[in-house]
């Protein structure tokens, strides 16, 4: 007897990422920030925090509102963004067809055996052009974060308050159904980005 | 009746019964009655519950009826009483757009919402507002030149 | 019993429009045998006028779509002198005495045949009581029947100018003689061949069109649906409590094989299926997409039954100077159809009542009478418009579904399958698997044509007494050596049954659609093994001055076929004689990066008399970019014994922004009207795979294009 327990909601819509019958997969933790205190250069540690973020960073979570072309992708796997969502001149999709048509200020669940929840927060949004992250490595990245031309003016303090406390960022543990978390939480990765700061703001080498 | 809540559709005000969370697509349909805004894929895929919500466009399928608040909602049974409404459904007709139809109203309500952001768009900015209504009969050239017909009554 | 009562006297009452009234009655497969009304009604009225004047025709077949209300409109139009708006068209309900497809012998909407249906009889039956009212005036004003005339919904004495409405003449023309052969217009048309509106165009533009789905009725709860995801499984157990929990949820029924939720609303129901955990049981659990494969490439290596036989196929291979041999492989499909599955049901005191889009609602009616134990006569079947066909809708299960679950449930109930159901629980387009081997001469030009053909019996389950013959299934088999004389031919049927509890059934273009890709596209590999133009070498093959060697022709010039094009571009051609028509298609493709751009498409159609040219040109429109969505993307897959995709996201379809551009010529003739609904699916893959080939020199054998080809959008 084949014993196939419809979970509807969380079973079936996995097929979105891991095909039917697969499973969420588990948060992915983060490592604290007292477990670096072994690394004695400040320079070294201040990287491999940056890079114990950087799991958080490159998250398809993060990415995927963060593509190298100006159309978002989907999903864990990093498909192109169905329907076709192009942000044109904004960061908000093109005119007539704004991301709200679709997210609303929270997730919502769809009841469906498909796609089990539409991913919403009242700022959806797509990362500007010059804050792009698909297409960098993590070194990259870093030196996107810290270059005040590209992170939004934003000083290595306000860059802190951002990742720590920013509703947008924080979407990433709150997923909505059917999608894997980023790993850890929003203060564990907020406590990773201060002490790098604190650190120096060092980035991995390439 | 602890789940009633006020809905304002078309201008006019509904008592519904429904928990917060179900999606306005249903409201309309099921509750007040109104039943051109059509259900497709219920995740906001093809674009067939399209309504509007404060003049912007909104998938009903994936928006919980609380997230409308107090804002009015206009569905394809009122959207013919605006001008650009008006003009679009005009077109839609002059052009002999539908075949079976049952997308169309999804169409037609994101195409006023394109021509109110948009009042004259090109092929490009047509492509990118309405390829997240699936049409199934193929109308698509026939809604991109009804479109363009409509923007040239210039009501928008 | 009050309104579940099979009352067809309060039925016609309602088209009738009073009292008395014409209402000629025309079984459509007897189209001599006129059947006069006086005061009496009748039934089986196709066309009624009422004494206020109302002309109402009674359209036998599903408008999903196709025209079928505007079509018939036109008809009766062309024969009363009216103008096809002053004609109103309501959508017979389900029943297969009355209003059966002539040649079909059911009420069958499908293998677009409907205009081909209506065409003969519809017109006699308006041919009818334009004779009887012309006779009705005549006799009242004591003139000669012969000089008067029909205008403006008005009989005419011409030499008096004395008028009569036919509201007015409606009852007297009822007791008049039926005429066994009116006269038919058959050439100054003054309706048939204009673009008129379509009938159905504004309340579709409104909103206030009732497809299936809109169907309200009073005490009508909601029910959403989930039969089991394993293939062939049925249902163990389930506990109903965390439905029930769900606020505006009134009830869990259960089927062997699947589970509904009833609420006070859909979104009740939905939320309220969302919440169980239903236990399935058995099933092919282990079963996937290569096994089906497998199992139609190992059907490929074995002796079919005959279905065609020409000449010595054996002879002319043994003397061929060249042969060409490809194996075909073409995936499983699903319909996706804009409004999901629905059915309104109300079971009560021993009768059933059922609201309903569907292509065989009479054959619906006998099913849910046998599941239900009832009598025929007590099941009505009433038709609702449908948001979208393509052959799923000639299955029955769900609305036998609904009926059951109906059956469980006080009041009517609406039964709304979610998308992924509509995507998991289809009626598929199954694999279908050829081997083509032909034998050439010195010249590279067939002597011999050898196609096998791999697919299900769908007809053997579908209409057996018309498309199942000596163990072969003639819509398989249908045009699988293309429009070709070839001087020995053999075609040969092996079955692939599907596996127990996986539905199978017809999808847009049928055979034509399987057999034109695999025949169209050995055609440009044998033109390019040869060193001809695909043009050339098709044109030569053709019989002379036959309909479709002159439709190739006119494609060539309009698609300036040969024309020199941008670099990275190239055109693919197909031709095809079916649904009583003649199609032909280009498709112009860009290549770059290794994907594939369809971009535009030249179609030129030859179906006879175009009745309504914009009706012929959506259809052919809408009918290659359904085709276009195949070609590209679609591709149903099984795995663990379950569907795998379920939405719009993983079975994507043809969008806005990558529709080509596309242009449709429709040849003027004066031949009986053709279908429509079809050609233009079952043209498309073989002109864009034959692009491919023009661009690549690599030849593909299977659908859709590699994955890798192709972008999603």
């Amino acid at each position: 007897m084949a014993l196939c327990a419809a979970a509807l909601v969380f079973a079936a819509s996995a097929a979105w990422s891991t095909g039917p019958g697969g499973t969420a997969a588990p948060v992915t933790p983060l490592r604290p920030v007292a477990s670096f205190e072994g690394i004695r250069d400040p320079a070294k540690r201040s990287a491999a925090l940056f890079a114990e973020a950087g799991k958080v960073i490159q998250s398809p979570r993060c990415l995927n509102c963060h593509p190298a072309a100006r159309i978002p992708t989907q999903g864990d796997e990093m498909r192109q963004h169905v329907p076709l969502m192009v942000a044109t001149d904004g960061n908000h999709g093109p005119r007539g067809l704004p991301c709200a048509t679709c997210h609303g200020a929270d997730n919502a669940p769809t009841f469906a055996a498909g796609i089990a929840s539409v991913p919403g927060n009242a700022h959806w949004q797509l990362a500007p052009v010059e804050m792009a992250w698909q297409g960098l490595n993590l070194p990259g990245i870093c030196a996107q974060l810290k270059d005040p031309r590209r992170n939004g003016s934003r000083s290595l303090d306000q860059i802190v308050t951002h990742m720590k406390t920013d509703h947008l960022v924080g979407w990433a543990w709150n997923p909505g159904a059917g999608r894997t978390s980023a790993p850890g939480t929003q203060e564990g990765f907020g406590a990773l980005i201060e002490a790098w700061v604190k650190t120096g703001a060092h980035c991995p080498a390439a | 009746m602890e789940d009633a809540v006020k809905l304002k559709v078309n201008d006019k005000i509904h008592e519904i019964d429904a928990e917060p969370d179900t999606p306005l697509l249903w409201v309309l349909r099921d509750i007040v009655g109104l039943t051109g805004t059509k259900f497709g894929c219920g995740a906001a895929l093809c674009g067939a519950c399209t309504v509007h919500v404060d003049h912007e466009p909104r998938r009903s399928c994936v928006l919980p009826v609380s997230a409308v608040g107090n804002a009015n909602v206009l569905t394809i049974e009122g959207v013919g009483a605006t001008p650009i409404g008006k003009a679009v459904q005009d077109a839609w007709l002059q052009t002999e757009v539908v075949q079976c139809g049952y997308c169309q109203t999804g169409q037609i309500m994101q195409a006023v919402a394109l021509l109110t952001a948009n009042p004259a768009p090109d092929d490009g900015a047509i492509d990118r507002a309405m390829s997240g209504n699936i049409c199934r009969c193929g109308t698509y050239p026939r809604i991109r030149a009804a479109i363009h017909a409509a923007a040239k009554q210039g009501v928008a | 019993m009050a309104g579940l009562t099979i009352d067809r006297r309060g039925f016609m009452a309602v088209c009738l429009a009073g009292s008395g009234g014409l209402a000629l009655g025309f079984p459509l497969f007897a189209p001599g045998e006129a059947l006069a009304a006086g005061t009496a009604f009748r039934p089986n009225a196709i066309l009624a006028i009422g004494n206020d004047g109302a002309i109402t025709a009674t359209v036998p077949y599903a408008e999903m779509g196709q025209g079928a209300m505007t079509s018939i409109a036109m008809l009766v139009a062309e024969e009363l002198e009216v103008t096809p708006g002053a004609v109103r068209t309501m959508l017979a309900p389900g029943d297969n005495r009355l209003y059966a497809h002539p040649v079909l012998g059911e009420q069958i909407t499908g293998g677009s045949a409907s205009l081909r249906g209506s065409w003969g009889p519809i017109r006699k039956a308006a041919a009818a009581a334009r004779v009887m009212l012309i006779e009705a005036a005549a006799r009242q004003w004591r003139v000669n029947a012969g000089d008067c005339a029909l205008e403006d919904g008005q009989v005419v004495h011409l030499p008096s100018k004395r008028r009569a409405s036919f509201g007015a003449l409606a009852l007297a023309a009822s007791t008049m003689p039926v005429p066994s052969d009116p006269p038919v217009r058959t050439s100054g048309f003054r309706v048939i061949g204009t673009s008129a509106p379509r009938v159905d165009a504004a309340a579709k533009v409104d909103g206030s069109a009732l497809f299936g789905l809109d169907v309200r009725l009073p005490g009508m709860v909601y029910a959403a649906v989930q039969a089991c995801p394993v293939i062939g499984g049925k249902l163990g157990s389930v506990d109903a409590k965390p439905a029930l929990a769900v606020s505006g949820v009134t009830q869990l029924v259960t089927l062997s094989n699947a589970v509904a939720v009833v609420g006070r609303h859909t979104g009740a129901a939905r939320k309220g299926l969302a919440m169980i955990e239903p236990h399935w049981e058995g099933g092919s659990s282990t079963l996937s997409t290569a096994d089906l494969v497998s199992k139609a490439d190992a059907a490929l290596d074995r002796k079919g039954a005959t279905a065609y036989a020409k000449g010595d196929v054996a002879k002319a291979f043994a003397e061929a100077a060249g042969r060409f041999e490809a194996d075909y492989r073409m995936p499983m499909l699903a319909h996706a159809a804009m409004e999901p599955l629905n059915c309104t049901v109300e079971v009560r005191d021993g009768a059933c009542e059922i609201w309903v889009g569907s292509q065989v609602p009479g054959r619906a009616r006998i099913e849910v009478a046998k599941a239900l134990g009832l009598g025929e006569d007590r099941v009505k079947v009433n038709s609702y418009l449908i948001g979208g066909g393509f052959g799923r809708r000639l299955q029955s299960e769900w609305i036998v579904q609904a009926a059951m679950i109906a059956r469980q449930v006080k009041g009517p109930v609406k039964v709304v399958w979610s998308r992924e159901e509509d995507t998991r629980q289809d009626a598929y387009r199954y694999h279908n698997h050829s081997r083509v081997k032909v034998a050439l001469d010195a010249q590279g030009h067939p002597v011999a044509f050898d196609h096998r053909i791999v697919a299900p019996p769908i007809m053997l389950w579908f209409l057996p007494s018309l498309l199942w013959k000596d163990g072969v299934d003639i819509d398989a088999t249908n045009a699988a050596s293309g429009p070709y004389e070839f001087p020995n031919l053999l075609v040969d049927y092996v079955r692939d049954d599907p596996p127990d509890g996986l539905l199978v059934g017809n999808w847009r273009g049928v055979g034509e659609t399987r057999n034109g890709f695999v025949v169209e596209t050995v055609m440009d590999q044998l033109a390019a093994k040869a060193g001809a133009d695909p043009v050339d070498y098709r044109r030569r093959l053709l019989p002379p001055h036959s309909r479709i060697r002159a439709l190739l022709d006119r494609l060539a010039a309009e698609s300036r076929w040969g024309s020199p094009l941008p670099p990275g571009t190239t055109r693919g051609i197909a031709i095809q004689s079916g649904f009583g028509s003649h199609m032909g298609l280009v498709a112009q493709v860009r290549m770059a990066d290794g994907k594939v751009r369809v971009e535009r498409m030249t179609a030129v159609i030859d179906c006879g008399i175009a009745v309504n040219p914009n009706v012929v040109k959506q259809q052919i429109e809408g009918g290659l970019l359904f085709g276009l969505t195949a070609t590209l993307y679609s591709n149903i897959t099984i795995r663990d014994g379950r569907v795998v995709e379920s939405n719009f996201h993983d079975n994507p379809v043809v969008r806005m922004v990558n529709t080509p551009k596309i242009d449709v010529i429709i040849i003027d003739s004066k031949e009986e009207p053709g279908g429509v609904g079809e050609p233009g699916t079952s043209i498309v893959a073989p002109a864009i795979v034959n692009a491919v080939f023009a661009a690549t020199g690599k030849p593909l054998h299977q659908l859709p294009l590699p994955p890798s080809m192709v972008e999603r959008v």
